[in-house]
């Protein structure tokens, strides 16, 4: 992989140029390219087993791409709240002692993130106890102090209510608003993230489609994804199944490992 | 004549409190390592590890008794090649960490065992009793001053790396994308550990080593509420385990490095209850 830094057309600070990642045999990104920009709220949406996390965890570095590339802003400040966090019961560690791993923080600034996020009650509390709303808040904070141009969440509405994720929608472009900076979100719900997204990127192993959301949730990938708007809660049962001929491009340029157009269709599947 | 016996008598108590003064020196050399690196051991479970590392720990004494080298040095080399092993094996991903540590752990202690037995015509100090047990009593002069530039040494690192290993230990993935160069961490770790296990083997032997690392971190947990608290905490533990169990091995004439483990498992039963009781 080539990490290159500097010099970007356009306003990207962050972009991937032909993605592919396997493992174990499967084809989790084929030929990916994405592109985020700055002060811009990016959502990343696809099925379960897509390659979302994937594609967010090579964006950040921590993992390597089979091939592709990046490009990263220089000194790009990224902070990152995963899809799980779990602190080990072993390890005692409050609220605020997880603010201050983050290096040069001071007391008055935790504070200060904390009330921002409306959790400031929670400082001297055991990491352990939150709840999956708290704690989601707290890892915002976390990542708030480190002052990011880029803001990376994975699934960050997941485990909570209907309520509880159009109120963290909001942080969230609340967040964006106040500290200017670009957010990279997954998810798999398009619907609840639509009006405070910018750009919409649909990814099913490779892009199926990408743009602002109204034109997204038209596009024929996008609805033979996800059925469309109306369909409602059958988003989720909906799986995805090529076709042989709709991809006959992607198939014919693979490398080994993917060379009939069966094999193709059951990576899909 | 009165006199000269007093003086007899003044020599014994001075060559008494000599031998006692330097195992109590050694014990708290050992305690205020032990507390901190446990900590991590624990938060990262990694106790299985430790007993691992101790047992090719004999190996790495046997080899550096036979090389004439310091006892550390041996231990460390060990120590990184079991590392090795595990970390190749663990990419193979057919076998648990549990199952593989089993193997390595048992492996290692029988080649240890072995080599004693085929190095012990030509190195008559060799004492397996000692190895296995400990034998903080018969620590000299010179030992004691290894030890504690050791000691100072493993503090300096740790207290550079500390911040780095909560990191780690609360969530691998964060602490990575906060700049934690996470493999270095663990390596440094595994060295500071190796080390410490390599000063342990004198005081409790390598049956008891995880022990003096786990018990006193996992007795200051109940009563900690950050990181460093637990670490300052389990200094204080461990220490008092090593008081404790050097005054019942005294008093009692008992074996000096089970009687600190014992100690040890006292206060952790004492902290146990206290905890458990409702305040």
């Amino acid at each position: 992989m080539t990490v290159k830094a500097g010099t970007m057309m356009s306003d990207a600070i962050l972009s991937a140029d032909q993605l592919v990642f396997s493992r174990k045999g499967h084809r989790i990104l084929d030929k990916v390219s994405v592109q985020i920009r700055a002060s811009e709220i990016t959502t990343l949406i696809g099925p379960n087993g897509a390659g979302k996390t994937s594609l967010v965890r090579i964006l950040l570095g921590l993992d390597e791409p089979d091939a592709g590339s990046i490009h990263r802003l220089d000194d790009l400040r990224i902070a990152y709240v995963p899809q799980k966090v779990s602190v080990p019961q072993e390890l005692p560690m409050r609220v605020r002692d997880l603010l201050l791993l983050s290096r040069e923080v001071e007391y008055a600034q935790i504070s200060e993130v904390l009330k921002e996020l409306a959790v400031a009650h929670l400082e001297m509390k055991a990491v352990q106890q939150l709840s999956g709303g708290e704690l989601q808040r707290v890892l915002l904070a976390r990542a708030l102090l480190k002052q990011p141009q880029l803001l990376v969440l994975d699934e960050p509405a997941q485990g909570l209510d209907v309520m509880g994720q159009q109120a963290l929608y909001r942080t969230i472009a609340g967040i964006r608003e106040q500290h200017g900076c670009a957010v990279l979100m997954v998810s798999h719900d398009l619907h609840l993230v639509m009006a405070q997204t910018d750009n919409v990127i649909c990814l099913n192993s490779h892009v199926c489609c990408t743009g602002h959301p109204d034109d997204v949730s038209e596009h024929p990938e996008y609805i033979k994804l996800f059925g469309s708007a109306i369909d409602g809660l059958a988003v989720y049962s909906h799986h995805h199944d090529h076709e042989h001929d709709m991809h006959g491009n992607i198939i014919e340029s693979d490398a080994a490992g993917c060379t009939s157009t069966q094999g193709c269709t059951g990576h899909h599947d | 004549m009165p006199p000269v016996a007093l003086r007899h008598k003044d020599v014994l108590v001075i060559m008494i409190d000599q031998f006692i003064l330097y195992a109590l020196l050694a014990g708290l050399g050992i305690a205020i390592t032990a507390g901190p690196l446990g900590c991590v051991v624990v938060w990262r479970r990694m106790a299985y590890f430790g007993d691992t590392l101790a047992h090719a720990a004999l190996l790495g004494v046997v080899l550096s008794l036979a090389l004439q080298w310091l006892p550390v040095i041996g231990v460390v080399i060990t120590g990184l090649l079991l590392t090795v092993v595990l970390f190749w094996l663990e990419r193979k991903q057919e076998l648990s960490t549990d199952t593989l540590l089993g193997i390595l752990s048992h492996s290692a202690l029988a080649i240890g065992m072995i080599a004693i037995v085929l190095l012990q015509s030509k190195l008559p100090s060799l004492d397996v009793m000692a190895l296995l047990f400990g034998d903080i009593l018969a620590v000299t002069g010179q030992e004691l001053v290894v030890l504690y530039i050791g000691v100072v040494l493993v503090l300096l690192v740790y207290a550079r790396i500390w911040r780095d290993l909560v990191s780690l230990s609360s969530n691998e993935d964060l602490a990575r994308i906060d700049g934690v160069n996470v493999s270095a961490t663990r390596f440094v770790f595994m060295v500071l550990l190796a080390v410490v296990i390599a000063f342990a083997i004198k005081l409790v032997g390598v049956l008891l080593i995880t022990a003096m690392l786990i018990i006193p971190a996992a007795s200051a947990r109940l009563f900690s509420h950050s990181p460093q608290q637990m670490i300052l905490l389990s200094v204080v533990i461990a220490v008092l385990a090593v008081l404790g169990g050097l005054a019942m091995s005294l008093r009692w004439d008992l074996p000096t490095g089970p009687a600190i483990v014992l100690a040890a498992a006292i206060l952790f039963a004492a902290s146990r209850s206290i905890k458990s009781s409702p305040a």
